[in-house]
C-alpha cells in the first residue's frame, strides 16, 4: 500500500520558503500585511516537522481512518497557516496499518527508519496501539495515540507513548456511571467487544456501577470480527434494567438493527457508547427503536443549541455539517465523537515542541519534547481544543476531559448531561517519568 | 429466557445460517465435484456478490424492493461472468492441475479482494431489505426478512436439485464428473462445461450473498468466514455430493446456531472444526461422498 503525504499548503518547497524569507527580510510588517503567507521566517531551519500518521485506512477500523485522515489534514492546514511549529511547516506522512497490530508495529518501524519522522501519531484500535507501542519505545520514537483504551493510562506501555487528545475508557465510564444508575437503573447487562478496549469497559464500568450500589446482571463479550449478533441477545436476562452496549467495526449497524429486531418496543433502558453507531446515520431504516435511548459522546455529533464558536470553527474546518455528516456527502457520516482527538493531539504535539524549543531529531530534542509533554498540566478550551478543556497527567501520559450523555430525540442526539472533569478522575498509579529515556 | 423460546431462536438462527451456507457450499462442492478444483477464491465470489448487490441497489435506492430484486438478477450474472473469465484465462491454461489451481485461486482471492478494496473502499455498506416486518414471538422479535431468506434458499435448492438430476444440463455435468474422457468421446464439450460449472459455482455464492447482505452488510473482508464454513460443510458432506452438502450444511448451520446461543459462537466453530477432523479420520470421503475411483 502506497503511502501519501499531507504537505504544507501552497506546495511550499524549501527554496520557495527561502525566497519568501529573503523577500520579506527586514520587512516584518509586510508579513502581517500578506494574508495567507506562511511565516516560517523565525525558524532555524525550514525543514518540515515530519509527523507520521499511523492510519486505519483499511481493515475493521477504516471508517474511523477515513475521518482521522481528514481531521489531520485540516489541523495541519490550520497549524501551517498559523506559521507551523517553531516556524517550521508540518508535513504528515500517512501509512496504513490495516487495523492490524502486526502491521502497526511495522508501520512504526517504517516511520522511524525509512521516513525518519519526528513523531508518530494517530492510531485508534487498542490492539494496534498495544502491538505498536513496544516498538516505538525500542526505537525511541515519540508515539502519540488517539485511542481510548486504558492501556496508556494504566502504565502498561512505555515513556514514549502519550494520549493527550482523548480521555481513556476508565475515566469515561466512571464519569457516567452515577448518572446511569440514578436515571436509568441499577441492574446492568453489558455487551462489549472481546478485546482490550471492551475489557476496559467490562472491568471499569462493572467496578463503577457496583460503587453506585448497582449490579452487573450479565457480561456478553463478542469477538470483534463477528458479523451477526442475534444469537448473543438471549443472554440478556429479563430482569435487566439497563442494557449497556459498546461495539466497534464494520458490523455496528448490523448490531443495532438486530438489537431493535430482538426487543421491539418492549425493551429495557438502553445506554450505548456511540462507538456502536459511529459513522452510521441515525436515520437508517430500522433504527427508530433507538428513540429515547442514550449514548455516550466524546464530542456531540449534532451541533447543539449552545454550540461553542470553537466547535463551529472545528466543524467547518473538518468539513462536517450540523448533523455530523460530511458537507460534501450527506451519506458520509463522521466519527465525530472520536476524531476531535486527532485535532487536539496535533495541537498538543505543537504545544510540547514549542515549549521545548524542539529543533530536530537529536536525542536532546526528543528528550526535551517528552519532558515538555509531561510538564503540560491542562489544555484550555479553544480553537486548539474544541471538545472542551482538559487536564493532563504527566505521570501516566493521559488527559482527562468532559463526557457527554445524549438522548436520541426526534432522530437527533441531544446532549442531556455533560460530566465535569473531576467526575472522571481516578487514583493514578502509573508513573512513566521514572522510566529512563 | 426459558428453554423453549431459547431453542426456537437458536433454531431460527441455525436455519438462517444453514440456508446461506448450503447455497455457498453447494457452489464449492459443484466446482470440486465436476472439475476436481479446490476453489480457494470461492469466498471472494461471495463477497463480490454482496458488493455488486450494494452497487446495484444503490442505483435504485428510492425503492428498496426493486433495488434488491434487481441485485438478485444482476449480481449473480456479473459474478458468473467474472468467474467464467477467470476460468478461461487462468484455470484452463493450467490444465486444471490440482496444485497449480490451488495456488491460482489463492492468487484470485487476493486480486479480487484488493480490487474491491480499491474500487469499493474499506467500509461496510448496508443494502436495505426489500421488505421489513418484525415477527413478534411472545419472548422476542425476529426479522421477517430472515424467514424469507430461509424460504428462498429452500426454493433455490429445489431448483438446483431439479437441474442437476432431471435436466439434460445436469446429465452433462454428471457425465463430465463421472468420466471426463468418456464424456468427451460422446461429444460433450468438456472445456465449455468446465467454464459454465465454475461460473455456476460462483453464481451460487453470489446469490447467497445477495440474500444475506440486507442482514449483514457488504464488506471487502466478508469472504473469509463463508469460505471456511463451506470447506467444513463440503468435507463433512463429501465432495461433490449434493445430498451430502445439504445435510452437512444443516448439521453445521443448526449446531452453530444452537451451540452459539446456548454456549458461545467460538465453541460452535471449534466443534465444527473437530467434526471435520473426525470425518477426515474415520470417513475421509465424507458422509455421503463416493470413494475415489
Amino acid at each position: 500500500m502506497s503511502n501519501s503525504i499531507i504537505k504544507p499548503q501552497k506546495g511550499i518547497s524549501r527554496r520557495s520558503v527561502l525566497q519568501g524569507m529573503g523577500a520579506a527580510a527586514g520587512t516584518g510588517l509586510a508579513l502581517q500585511a500578506m494574508p495567507g503567507f506562511v511565516r516560517y521566517s523565525q525558524a532555524a531551519t525550514s525543514e518540515p516537522v515530519k509527523i507520521g500518521l499511523q492510519l486505519h485506512r483499511t481493515g475493521i477500523g477504516a471508517s474511523y481512518g477515513r475521518w482521522y485522515e481528514r481531521v489531520t489534514a485540516a489541523a495541519v492546514k490550520v497549524i501551517n497557516d498559523g506559521g507551523g511549529i517553531n516556524g517550521r511547516p508540518v508535513e504528515v506522512i500517512v501509512e496504513d496499518d490495516g487495523t492490524d497490530p502486526k502491521r502497526g508495529a511495522e508501520v512504526v518501524e517504517k516511520f522511524a527508519t525509512q521516513h525518519k519522522v519526528d513523531v508518530a501519531y494517530g492510531t485508534l484500535f487498542s490492539h494496534v496501539v498495544i502491538g505498536s507501542a513496544p516498538r516505538a519505545g525500542e526505537l525511541k520514537l515519540p508515539y502519540v495515540v488517539v485511542s481510548e483504551g486504558h492501556h496508556v493510562a494504566s502504565g502498561k506501555l512505555n515513556r514514549y507513548v502519550f494520549q493527550p487528545g482523548i480521555t481513556d475508557v476508565r475515566s469515561q465510564v466512571i464519569a457516567m456511571a452515577p448518572w446511569i444508575s440514578k436515571n436509568l437503573g441499577k441492574k446492568v447487562t453489558m455487551i462489549f467487544p472481546d478485546f482490550a478496549f471492551g475489557h476496559d469497559h467490562r472491568d471499569y464500568f462493572s467496578e463503577a456501577i457496583k460503587a453506585q450500589g448497582g449490579q452487573v446482571a450479565g457480561l456478553i463479550a463478542i469477538p470483534p470480527t463477528e458479523s451477526s449478533f442475534t444469537r448473543y441477545l438471549p443472554q440478556i436476562s429479563s430482569d435487566t434494567e439497563v442494557l449497556y452496549h459498546v461495539m466497534v467495526g464494520p458490523a455496528v449497524l448490523t448490531f443495532v438493527k438486530e438489537l431493535g429486531q430482538f426487543f421491539g418496543s418492549s425493551r429495557p433502558q438502553i445506554f450505548g457508547f456511540i462507538d456502536s453507531l459511529e459513522a452510521v446515520d441515525l436515520a437508517t431504516p430500522q433504527l427508530e427503536f433507538l428513540e429515547d435511548t442514550y449514548f455516550w459522546e466524546g464530542n456531540p455529533r449534532y451541533a447543539q443549541k449552545d454550540q461553542t464558536e470553537y466547535d463551529k470553527f472545528y466543524r467547518e474546518m473538518v468539513g462536517v455539517d450540523a448533523n455530523g455528516a460530511s458537507t460534501s456527502d450527506q451519506k458520509d457520516i463522521s466519527t465525530y465523537s472520536h476524531m476531535f482527538g486527532c485535532w487536539e493531539s496535533l495541537f498538543a504535539i505543537k504545544q510540547a515542541m514549542e515549549a521545548s524549543g524542539y529543533e530536530g531529531q537529536t536525542p536532546k530534542d526528543k528528550q526535551g519534547f517528552i519532558e515538555a509533554m509531561e510538564a503540560i498540566q491542562k489544555f484550555d478550551e479553544g480553537r486548539e481544543h474544541p471538545q472542551g478543556d482538559k487536564i493532563f497527567n504527566g505521570k501516566n501520559h493521559q488527559c482527562y476531559g468532559h463526557q457527554n450523555i445524549s438522548k436520541v430525540t426526534g432522530g437527533r442526539l441531544e446532549v442531556v448531561h455533560r460530566t465535569a472533569i473531576e467526575d472522571g478522575l481516578y487514583e493514578v498509579s502509573a508513573d512513566y517519568t521514572t522510566m529512563s529515556l | 429466557m426459558d428453554l423453549g423460546p431459547f431453542l426456537l431462536l437458536a433454531t431460527l438462527e441455525g436455519l438462517l445460517q444453514a440456508a446461506v451456507l448450503t447455497l455457498t457450499a453447494l457452489g464449492l462442492s459443484l466446482v470440486f465435484g465436476v472439475m476436481r478444483i479446490v476453489n480457494v477464491a470461492h469466498g471472494e465470489f461471495y463477497m463480490l456478490g454482496a458488493v455488486i448487490a450494494w452497487w446495484t441497489a444503490s442505483l435504485l435506492s428510492s425503492n428498496p424492493a426493486a433495488g434488491f430484486f434487481l441485485a438478485l438478477v444482476i449480481s449473480p450474472l456479473l459474478v458468473g461472468a467474472i468467474a467464467y473469465a477467470c476460468e478461461r484465462l487462468i484455470l484452463k491454461r493450467l490444465e486444471y492441475d490440482p496444485e497449480a489451481t490451488i495456488v491460482a485461486t489463492i492468487g484470485m482471492l487476493y486480486v479480487i479482494q484488493q480490487t474491491v478494496l480499491i474500487a469499493y473502499g474499506p467500509d461496510a455498506h448496508p443494502v436495505e431489505a426489500p421488505f421489513f416486518f418484525r415477527v413478534q414471538f411472545p419472548w422476542f422479535g425476529y426479522s421477517g426478512y430472515n424467514l424469507f431468506v430461509i424460504a428462498a434458499a429452500i426454493a433455490l435448492l429445489g431448483l438446483c436439485w431439479y437441474i442437476l438430476t432431471k435436466t439434460r444440463l445436469g446429465l452433462i455435468m454428471r457425465a463430465t464428473q463421472f468420466d471426463r474422457e468418456t464424456a468427451q468421446a460422446f461429444g460433450i464439450p468438456i472445456g465449455k462445461v468446465y467454464g459454465y460449472v465454475f461460473a455456476a459455482g460462483a453464481m451460487l455464492a453470489a446469490i447467497a450473498a445477495v440474500l444475506i447482505v440486507p442482514i449483514r452488510q457488504a464488506h471487502y473482508l466478508m469472504g473469509l468466514d463463508p469460505l471456511l464454513l463451506s470447506f467444513i460443510v463440503v468435507i463433512i458432506g463429501g465432495l461433490g455430493s449434493l445430498r451430502g452438502t445439504v445435510i452437512a450444511a444443516l448439521i453445521i448451520g443448526l449446531s452453530d446456531g444452537i451451540i452459539s446461543v446456548f454456549f458461545s459462537p467460538t465453541l460452535a466453530k471449534m466443534i465444527s472444526t473437530l467434526l471435520v477432523a473426525l470425518v477426515l479420520v474415520f470417513k475421509p470421503q465424507g458422509l455421503f461422498g463416493a470413494r475415489a475411483r
